[in-house]
């Protein structure tokens, strides 16, 4: 049993659809990408899978339960964490204190234990923001706040992790770090779910890669799998560099029953006149 | 038989009127996302315009009409577009409801202000025609207003559908900004319909006021009636909205007719309309958690404990001194101020702090002075017991709208201080109809507080307690709580907060508050009655709130003393008592999106003062505790910045915050988020 099941999610806007028969599992204990080029349903899919978005049709189950009709909180009670895209960092309040209320959150408003100041700055060493612990989380830096917002969701020791392109806003060695802490966390038998345009990282960090593209999984598979598909190369580049578009031997050979045109062919020829006169 | 046709044919004319009524608002609301409170008061104030044309000046009904409708109407909804609730749409559901409560309180000012309550009559149109159908009388009043109505709808149709200004005006429902961008205006399409909106509330007013009379506030009211129609309409549809209005028209004249004569039921025929909106409510659809709304924050400083304590107690101190040897009359006004600053305390909870608005502060204080009286136990045990029955009631009129966000609290809040005006506090086992009911003042430790003195100062000392406790909360962990909920609710569920049971918790404190104060006050009075706790008072009550800062606890203070003076002011100056309606509803339109209001400009001044005297004042009386080291003294708290303009860099999302940044510092934002 995977930890996350998407089961032939559909998503409707009016007259568009996002996401169409999207179905994926994420494992426990594994980092998987979802990539796709932009408008894919990348982000609809994570609302859907974090019950901010219902679908039009299909299920998610979470640990063998069907969530799919379940509310925003009770997911994240189960273990469910997610970071955004649009960062949703708490801007009034300090980088410590989000992830305080985040420990407030998850242990509950009666829980009597309060995290301590050594608790939270732990949290914040490991994913590397603790100089910034006492500043308003407006005021730092994209990248950092993606980092804050991670932090706020180990607070609540999740099983699954939903990134939103968390490495957008980080420089070169602090996404290596970064690649590094997901591993660590993967490690620990959690599952993680990555929405993510730096294929690097992608490529380095996870152990199975989805592509979403128009809504629909086109490809699943190991990052080198995935880099080999064409159809990949397509949905990213608008073209295949390996090969041919259409792959050899399809068509031609199927097609056994089309006369076959060569030199020798006669064709037959058209009197203009004998045309006219049968159109009139 | 006849009856029964008698009251169709009665609740289809209301119902048309209210069909009308609700068009107007719902044609407002799609385009520019501001829910008009005050549309019910602006058909008030045109019905009176009407009068004043057509009786007073003595033009012909027809001419008067048209100017009303055509030229003053439109002018008015204009100019409130243009220059009051210009931009509202994008900002938070709370200012927008402060600024159009404010319209409403200014509307009814401004009315009593021109036109002196008197006795006036607008006959009904063509009065001495009728038709008879089935053997019921029919008027010709009756059967223009629904023609009206089905005119109204029709032109409504044809131009949001068949014209370009129309297309328009649908395109600038989904996204204004993407419509300018294709040369579109929304600015004119916004002024277009506030314009067509006051017409139609003007309308509305003039078709029922032959119905209701010329009231200030019985056609004020009749944005409930709009308000359950339009929201039968889902705020979108106009064809379901103008089934609403029918559905609700048809509905009241029934329960006028059927229902028994006498008793509590008797009233229910006052209050189908916010009884008609609460159902509507409930079974309106869960709305969704959005996320990425730029928003910014400025909140007024929090001082730390020590210091509130010692403000506190320092506001006690002074209190006694002043209030030694007052008389008992002018005790009353203290206590009454005291009063109005507990109830002022709720509302920095939940709309300073929680970014909620509550339009029915009063009443939740009139059900906790009901309780207390009613209790009839003058000891801390039935005050508080008093005061938790106001919680309970707070708790349970947020109940059915915890699916739904700021806007349907708001006026669920509304519908809920009519409901208890007309009908239950006026009820036999309430204060009983024009009754009131006695309150002992209340012992403690075994010895009753007798002295109008001694219980002001018990009064004034549960206030700096209330006022102490909201603080530590505010600096603890409910604090950090409401601000990261305003600033990003969606990140709040996805960590785990179930956010509707909080905001019915939030609600139940702050109405459990309101109910202390007005359970004191029923002591401090002696005799209460439901005319101390009518719906309207919770309207000023809120505007000078905000006036005064919403946000912090001196700011109750100031706006507990402020509301006291209100009364005193107005009998003092009875030539002018509108205009300090007037005047109200002006400062909070202009401070409303600045909630930290008055009492921010206090602390502004105070540490300027400090920072060019402090240091030779502090030489001159060394006594004087130090400077703090930095202006906040809110340690790693950093809300508390002061008056520093802090927003947010990120999209975060406030669905109830308080303030907006400007459209500058947006686009700064943007820039720099890169």
């Amino acid at each position: 049993m995977s930890l996350l099941e998407v089961e032939h999610v559909v998503v409707q806007f009016g007259g568009v659809t996002a996401v169409n028969e999207a179905a994926f599992a994420i494992d426990a204990g594994r980092v998987t990408g979802l990539i796709g080029p932009n408008g894919a349903g990348k982000t609809t899919c994570f609302n859907v899978i974090s019950g901010l978005q219902r679908p039009t049709r299909g299920k998610v189950h979470f640990e063998g339960k069907n969530v799919t009709r379940m509310g925003v909180h009770r997911r994240a009670k189960r273990g469910m964490a997610r970071t955004f895209q649009r960062l949703e960092a708490f801007g009034s309040l300090t980088v410590r204190d989000n992830v305080r209320v985040a420990h407030d959150i998850s242990q509950g408003l009666g829980g009597i234990v309060r995290p301590s100041k050594s608790d939270v700055d732990a949290l914040l060493e490991r994913v590397g923001i603790a100089e910034y612990a006492a500043e308003r989380a407006d005021s730092i830096p994209t990248g950092t706040a993606r980092l804050l917002e991670l932090a706020r969701c180990l607070a609540g020791d999740p099983k699954l992790l939903l990134l939103d392109e968390p490495s957008s806003g980080l420089d070169e060695t602090e996404t290596d770090a970064f690649g590094e802490l997901l591993r660590d966390l993967a490690a620990e038998g959690r599952g993680i779910l990555m929405v993510e345009h730096d294929m690097d990282l992608v490529m380095g960090v996870c152990d199975e890669i989805h592509v979403l593209d128009f809504g629909s999984i086109i490809a699943s598979g190991d990052p080198a799998a995935v880099r080999a598909n064409p159809l990949v190369q397509k949905a990213y580049l608008g073209y295949s560099d390996e090969g041919p578009a259409v792959p050899e031997g399809s068509i031609e050979e199927t097609r056994t029953d089309l006369p076959v045109i060569d030199e020798t062919t006669t064709l037959p020829v058209v009197d203009p006149a004998a045309v006219q006169e049968a159109t009139r | 038989m006849s009856s029964f046709i008698a009251y169709t044919i009665f609740g289809l004319f209301s119902g048309a009127a209210y069909a009308i009524a609700a068009s107007g608002l719902t044609l407002t609301y799609t385009t520019t996302r501001v829910f008009n409170i005050a549309h019910g008061a602006l058909g008030m104030v045109m019905s009176f315009v009407f009068w004043d044309f057509s009786v007073r000046q003595g033009m012909p009904t027809l001419l008067a009409l048209f100017l009303v409708l055509f030229v003053v109407a439109p002018a008015i909804g204009w100019f409130i577009q243009r220059f009051i609730a210009r931009g509202l749409g994008e900002g938070p559901v709370s200012v927008s409801l402060v600024v159009t409560v404010a319209l409403l309180v200014g509307c009814i000012g401004a009315a009593t202000q021109i036109w002196p309550p008197e006795s006036r009559t607008v006959l009904p149109f063509m009065v001495e025609r009728s038709v008879t159908v089935a053997g019921t009388n029919v008027s010709a009043h009756q059967i223009i207003t629904v023609l009206l109505a089905v005119a109204v709808a029709v032109g409504l149709y044809l131009l949001l559908n068949r014209t370009r200004i129309g297309t328009a005006m649908r395109a600038s429902v989904d996204n204004p900004e993407l419509l300018k961008l294709f040369g579109g205006k929304p600015e004119s399409v916004a002024a277009l319909s506030w314009a067509i909106g006051t017409s139609l509330a003007a309308l509305a007013g003039i078709l029922l006021v032959s119905q209701v009379g010329l009231d200030y506030y019985a056609l004020t009211l009749l944005v409930i009636n709009a308000y359950a129609a339009a929201l039968f309409g889902r705020l979108k549809s106009l064809p379901l909205t103008f089934a609403g209005g029918m559905a609700l028209g048809l509905i009241e004249a029934y329960s006028k007719g059927y229902l028994p004569t006498d008793g509590l039921l008797s009233k229910v025929g006052n209050v189908i309309a916010p009884l008609f909106l609460f159902a509507v409510i409930v079974l309106m659809p869960q709305s969704q958690l959005r996320i990425g709304q730029v928003k910014g924050i400025v909140t007024a400083p929090v001082p730390s404990f020590t210091k509130s304590v010692s403000w506190g107690v320092g506001l006690f101190v002074v209190t006694l001194l002043f209030t030694a040897g007052m008389a008992d009359a002018d005790l009353l006004l203290i206590g009454t101020a005291a009063t109005y600053a507990m109830v002022m305390l709720s509302l920095v909870l939940l709309t300073g702090y929680g970014g909620h608005v509550s339009l029915a502060q009063f009443t939740f204080a009139g059900v906790g002075a009901l309780a207390y009286a009613k209790l009839d136990a003058p000891n801390l045990g039935g005050l508080f017991l008093a005061a938790l029955i106001a919680a309970g009631v707070g708790a349970l009129v947020a109940l059915p709208v915890i699916r739904l966000t700021g806007l349907y609290l708001a006026l669920s809040t509304l519908a809920f201080a009519v409901l208890m005006d007309k009908l239950l506090f006026q009820a036999d086992f309430a204060f009983g109809f024009g009754g009131t009911l006695d309150a002992e003042r209340l012992s403690l430790l075994g010895r009753q507080v007798e002295s109008t003195q001694g219980y002001v100062m018990v009064m004034v000392a549960f206030f700096v307690l209330t006022g102490v406790l909201l603080l530590v909360l505010r600096r603890g962990v409910l604090g950090r709580l409401l601000i990261a909920m305003r600033d990003s609710p969606a990140a709040c569920g996805t960590l785990g907060l179930d956010m509707r049971w909080f905001r019915v918790g939030l609600f139940g404190l702050s109405a459990g508050m309101a109910g202390l104060a007005g359970a004191l006050f029923a002591g401090l009075r002696g005799t209460v009655g439901a005319a101390d706790f009518q719906f309207f008072a919770s309207l000023p009550l809120l505007l000078l709130a905000v006036v005064f800062g919403v946000t912090s606890v001196t700011g109750a203070v100031l706006g507990g003393i402020g509301l006291m003076q209100l009364p005193v002011l107005q009998s003092d100056h009875p030539s002018i008592g509108g205009l300090f309606f007037v005047f109200i509803a002006v400062a909070a339109i202009a401070l409303a999106r600045d909630p930290n209001g008055i009492a921010n400009v206090l602390f502004k001044s105070g540490h300027w003062l400090d920072r060019r005297y402090g240091t030779q004042v502090r030489a001159a009386i060394p006594i004087l505790p130090t400077r703090p080291p930095s202006r906040d003294d809110s340690g790693d708290s950093p809300d508390a910045g002061g008056p520093g303009h802090h927003h947010g860099e990120h999209g975060h999302s406030h669905a109830g915050d308080p303030v907006v940044v400007t459209q500058e510092e947006v686009g700064a934002h943007v820039a720099t988020r890169g």
